[in-house]
């Protein structure tokens, strides 16, 4: 029961048409070319690719951190000129502001973004206690009160997560959240946000390298092909919901992966790859 | 001995052997500096007395002492006098040199239209300042403040502004995912993160505060421990001197400690815990 691409009815939630975005003035430069991307409200995408084919730009696109070069970016129908506060982003690398607590790193969007900044001085308390179920929940209960830099660099990113979803975001950007997790602790997070996600549906669009974890989490598997970044190839996940580890020991599970892998195999080299959806 | 399990915990008072030499020396390193500093005077002491230098030319430790003790009182009005001057100069410094901090390192326009005339500005040597100070506000305590405020008023400003115009563009792009405006980016970040320099720029401002208003006393008041030392020259009271000299550099020192202490306190992130 996978909720599908957006049908002309129900304008797409996040829309890239034509998109481009070079980090320099020349062609060289180019990060990611002729983008084209529809996102339904509520659906979870997940975005897969060479390594340095533009997935990050792509972020920096939709979360209006950086301008496309070209082409339009829409969130929520209206054009993208900067950031939003509805969208609540984890980067690659877990950025933590050290002189802050764990706890308040993870509020910090709290002190930023409406409602919340005006509310939180009154209900500072009740804010704090909705941080501290989130850090129990990815596991980092009695953390609360450390620096990030006594956290190892999973425990960080597993904070960064939280900070992405303590102001209940409509639109989630994660880029790699679980990148430098072990394996099993990775398993357990898939749980997480699928809970989450199941709760609240906010748009998710996850970038990742792990192709079981796209698979999982995913309605539907974006692959980009080598830099300059372009998506190539679209899959629609059929597992029903909530899925469990059990799903990913399925034959359709593997299969999926084994042709995701193949496709990013021929998008490394530059072989352009044979679509089929 | 048989009976012991073969692997112990570690029994937390006992030292491990290789660390036995490093506790030592750490012992030690509180006293160094006292050490140092006794070894160095009872040197001076040694060689004014074995070369029979005259008490105009060098005076000895002991000199210095008894002139400290013979001229207490006066010593200390003019001390306290100089400390005012200073810390008035210093707290002038503060204000805006982080003000002027936080606007310049928050605008990279800014930055560039004003850091030449700022680098201009600190080369000027600043004694070549007081005689126009003096003439606009006269002898006392104005010129001095002011010339303690010029000195120490620019490394507190380059620094503030380094530490917010070098933000990592990562700690900026967590606030602006959000929506923050520019002000609250320097708020959040850019002043969190001028902190360390800051703390290092005053260590460095209150030394130098206290030349520019000793400096100053020396030609345009007379009081303060600069005017004190002149006084004192003119009339060949040189362990007077040399115990001006002393004064201002234990309240130099002082107020350093002062720095350093409030610094750990606000920025020990910055050590990541090693302190
Ligand atoms: N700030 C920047 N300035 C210049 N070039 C950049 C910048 N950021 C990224 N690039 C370039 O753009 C290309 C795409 O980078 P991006 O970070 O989007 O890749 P990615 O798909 O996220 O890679 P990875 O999977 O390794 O994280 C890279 O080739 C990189 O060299
Ligand atoms: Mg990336």
């Amino acid at each position: 029961m996978s909720t599908t691409a957006a049908s002309p009815a129900t304008p797409p939630f996040v829309e890239l048409r034509d998109v481009a975005l070079a980090y320099g003035a020349t062609a060289a430069t180019l990060a990611v070319e002729r983008l084209n991307l529809a996102v339904a409200d509520g659906e979870f995408v997940a975005v897969v690719g060479p390594s340095g084919c533009g997935k990050s730009s792509l972020m920096k696109v939709v979360t209006g951190l950086w301008p496309p070069s070209r082409g339009r970016v829409t969130v929520d129908g209206t054009a993208v000129k900067g950031p939003l506060g509805i969208v609540g982003m984890a980067f690659q690398n877990s950025v933590q502001l050290p002189w802050r607590t764990v706890l308040d790193n993870v509020m910090l969007p709290l002190e930023i973004v409406e409602p919340h900044a005006s509310r939180l001085r009154r209900e500072r308390r009740s804010y704090e206690a909705k941080a501290r179920d989130l850090l129990q929940l990815v596991g980092l209960a009695g953390y609360d009160r450390q620096h990030p830099w006594q956290l190892s660099g999973g425990m960080q990113q597993r904070a960064s997560l939280c900070r992405a979803l303590i102001h209940d975001p409509r639109l989630l950007m994660l880029d790699e959240p679980f990148g430098a997790l072990d394996m099993f602790t990775r398993e357990e997070l898939w749980g997480v946000l699928q809970d989450l996600w199941i709760a609240r549906r906010p748009t998710v669009i996850l970038v990742t390298h792990d192709l079981r974890e796209a698979v999982f989490l995913a309605d539907r598997v974006l692959v980009m092909s080598a830099r300059p970044g372009r998506i190539v190839a679209e899959y629609t996940v059929p597992f029903p919901r909530p899925r469990t580890l059990e799903t990913t020991y399925l034959p359709e599970f593997t299969e999926l992966t084994h042709e995701l892998r193949r496709l990013i195999a021929e998008a490394r080299v530059g072989v352009a790859p044979e679509v089929s959806s | 001995m048989s009976d012991l399990p073969s692997v112990m915990p570690p029994d937390p008072d006992e030292p491990l052997p290789f660390e036995h030499t490093e506790k030592m020396s750490e012992r030690l390193r509180p006293l160094l500096p006292w050490l140092v500093m006794g070894a160095f005077l009872l040197l001076w002491e040694a060689v004014v007395r074995l070369f029979h230098i005259p008490v105009f030319l060098l005076p000895a430790p002991s000199a210095v002492a008894a002139s400290l003790i013979e001229w207490a009182p006066q010593i200390r009005d003019n001390a306290l006098a100089t400390l005012a001057t200073t810390v008035a100069g210093f707290a002038l410094a503060i204000v805006f040199g982080v003000a002027g901090g936080v606007t310049i390192g928050s605008s990279a326009t800014l930055y560039a239209a004003f850091y030449p005339l700022l680098i201009g500005f600190n080369a000027v040597p600043k004694v070549a300042i007081v005689p126009i100070l003096v003439v606009w506000f006269g002898i006392g305590a104005v010129p001095a403040i002011l010339t303690a405020f010029l000195i120490s008023f620019f490394p507190i400003l380059v620094n503030v502004a380094t530490g917010i115009a070098t933000v990592e563009p990562e700690l900026k792009d967590v606030l602006r995912a959000l929506g923050a405006s520019n002000r609250q980016i320097v708020a959040k970040v850019g002043l969190p993160r001028a902190m360390p320099y800051f703390f290092a720029s005053l260590k460095v401002a209150i030394t130098v505060a206290f030349v520019g208003s000793i400096m100053s006393e020396t030609v345009a008041s007379n009081v303060g421990i600069g005017s004190l030392m002149m006084t004192a020259s003119a009339r060949f009271e040189v362990p007077l001197v040399f115990a001006g000299l002393v004064v201002t550099a234990v309240m130099g020192i002082l107020l350093y400690l002062v720095a350093e202490a409030i610094e750990k306190r606000v920025v020990g992130w910055a050590m990541r815990g090693h302190r």
